[in-house]
């Protein structure tokens, strides 16, 4: 076992977690009324009929933003053992680190003076 | 692996889910009587004494409403979204330790579900699987409310997630680990809150903006997209999405409790192991009482503002206390890193500053 076994204990608590949720909605299922009709099942609208599709094109800078985020949390998460092993390392590594940070805060600016991080 | 300690693992992992679902429950009525008491009303006062049943019954109440899956609807992600998004509200507490070891009944029981060496990471991962949750409610209504709820609420949740990340690194660089109890015991002597206190300010910030909870509740602003992603849901449905962010608030809570506050650790702790739970219990009572407070007190902020927050603010800010803990570290004198960080906090205040002041000067 050793090492992995918290990770079967993680395995039991998702379990039991994963029972929670689909026993609420099996329990409502059960018990609620259902009465359908039409006009009930329609789009809610504030009252007025929808009009087209609403699986609709989107602003494109939800996908520029989605982007730039990609970048950012992959360098996060190897920042994590650089972290953890910030005071075992030698001097070389920890400045490879700055360097690899500095390289991505440069991308920052440049996505910044870009007017990539601008919303409106 | 005896068949005892699997017993044992599904006994505590009840104990804590049906914790985490009681601490919902309260904290809804918690919520409502806090924000009452700060707009000088009364609150629920009326299901049992001073409406202490009030979550008994809106349970009651919500089990037996009809629910209705709009015809236009894509079925099947439908009725999936609300379980993908309490699923990870749980699981995120799943290596956050509440106490020390204690003994029951003659047995060693860690208080915690497990204590695995890189809980932190497991902590960030579960936490980013929450905004599959809210998109595909918001994809799946085929409604366009709920369309610009869940896009918006998944711009903001990613663009929070990186500060939250760093401050995650801070926290790491802090306590030479990424084991929760590590961090727990790092923080023996001063609590990272006072060692770091931008970054738990940052941390507090971009939590807010992850549970999507005002002044950052953009993805269910009433007055410009009803409710959001969850428009179309009734029912037992939306009380899964209600709930998922409840439990949400307290596991953060407790997180935030655990990587800044000291964690379980009070007075007296090394000899009585059994009050971490109470510590714990007190520490999160206080963060989320901070919660209520600051949506009671702010309005909510512009979406472009709430982006440019994130982006321009709060990213290099946070950036930059990862490089001030790394310094103070390694040149071993950590009175730097407050010192540092706050100079870092204030420049950042200026920054907001000048950002709010109108760019075409109309006068």
């Amino acid at each position: 076992m050793g090492s992995q076994t918290p990770w079967v204990y993680v395995g039991i608590f998702v379990l039991v977690g994963l029972f929670i949720p689909i026993a609420a909605i099996a329990i409502a299922t059960f018990l609620g009324p259902k009465k359908p009709n039409a006009i009930k099942q329609s789009t809610y609208e504030c009252g007025i009929e929808t009009v087209g599709d609403s699986w609709i094109q989107f602003k494109a800078q939800y996908y520029i933003f989605a982007l730039v985020f990609l970048i950012f949390d992959v360098e996060t998460v190897f920042l994590f053992p650089w972290a953890v092993s910030l005071n075992s390392l030698g001097i070389f590594a920890v400045f490879e680190g700055i360097i690899f940070i500095l390289i991505l805060l440069a991308g920052l600016i440049y996505a910044w003076k870009k007017g990539m991080l601008e919303w409106a | 692996m005896d068949s005892a300690l699997i017993w044992e693992m599904v006994i505590k992992s009840l104990v804590l889910i049906l914790a985490l679902l009681t601490g919902f429950a309260y904290l809804t009525y918690y919520e409502r009587r806090g924000l009452a008491r700060i707009q000088s009303r009364v609150g629920p006062n009326r299901a049992g004494p001073a409406g202490l049943l009030q979550p008994i019954a809106d349970a009651v109440k919500l089990i037996f409403k009809e629910e209705f899956t709009p015809g236009q609807a894509y079925k099947v992600i439908f009725i999936l979204a609300p379980i993908i998004t309490v699923i990870p509200a749980i699981l995120i507490t799943a290596t956050v330790p509440w106490g020390g070891t204690v003994t029951i009944g003659g047995r060693e029981v860690m208080l915690g579900i497990a204590d695995i060496n890189i809980g932190v990471l497991y902590i960030m991962s579960v936490a980013s699987i929450a905004v599959y949750g809210v998109v595909l409610a918001g994809w799946a209504s085929n409604n366009k409310y709920a369309m610009m709820g869940g896009l918006r609420s998944t711009a903001q949740m990613i663009s929070y997630e990186l500060a939250l990340g760093l401050s995650f690194v801070g926290v790491i660089l802090l306590a030479n680990s990424m084991r929760m109890t590590e961090i727990v015991e790092a923080q023996r002597g001063l609590w990272f809150a006072f060692l770091q206190p931008v970054g738990a300010v940052v941390f507090f910030f971009a939590t807010l903006a992850e549970l999507n909870r005002g002044p950052f509740d953009m993805p269910e602003a009433e007055q410009e997209l009803s409710a959001g992603y969850n428009v179309e849901y009734s029912g037992m449905k939306f009380a899964l999405f209600f709930m998922a962010e409840y439990t949400k608030m307290v596991s953060i809570s407790a997180i935030i409790a655990t990587l800044f506050w000291g964690g379980y650790r009070g007075p007296f702790i090394d000899t009585m192991p059994g009050l971490g739970p109470l510590y714990m219990f007190i520490k999160i009572f206080f963060i989320l009482f901070m919660m209520i407070w600051v949506r009671a007190s702010w309005p909510r902020i512009r979406y472009d503002r709430l982006m440019d927050l994130g982006w321009k603010i709060l990213l290099p800010l946070s950036l930059s206390l990862v490089f001030i803990n790394a310094t103070g570290i390694l040149l071993n004198q950590m009175w730097l890193i407050p010192l540092l960080s706050i100079g870092a906090g204030f420049l950042a205040i200026q920054a907001i500053n000048l950002s709010l002041r109108r760019k075409e000067n109309a006068r």
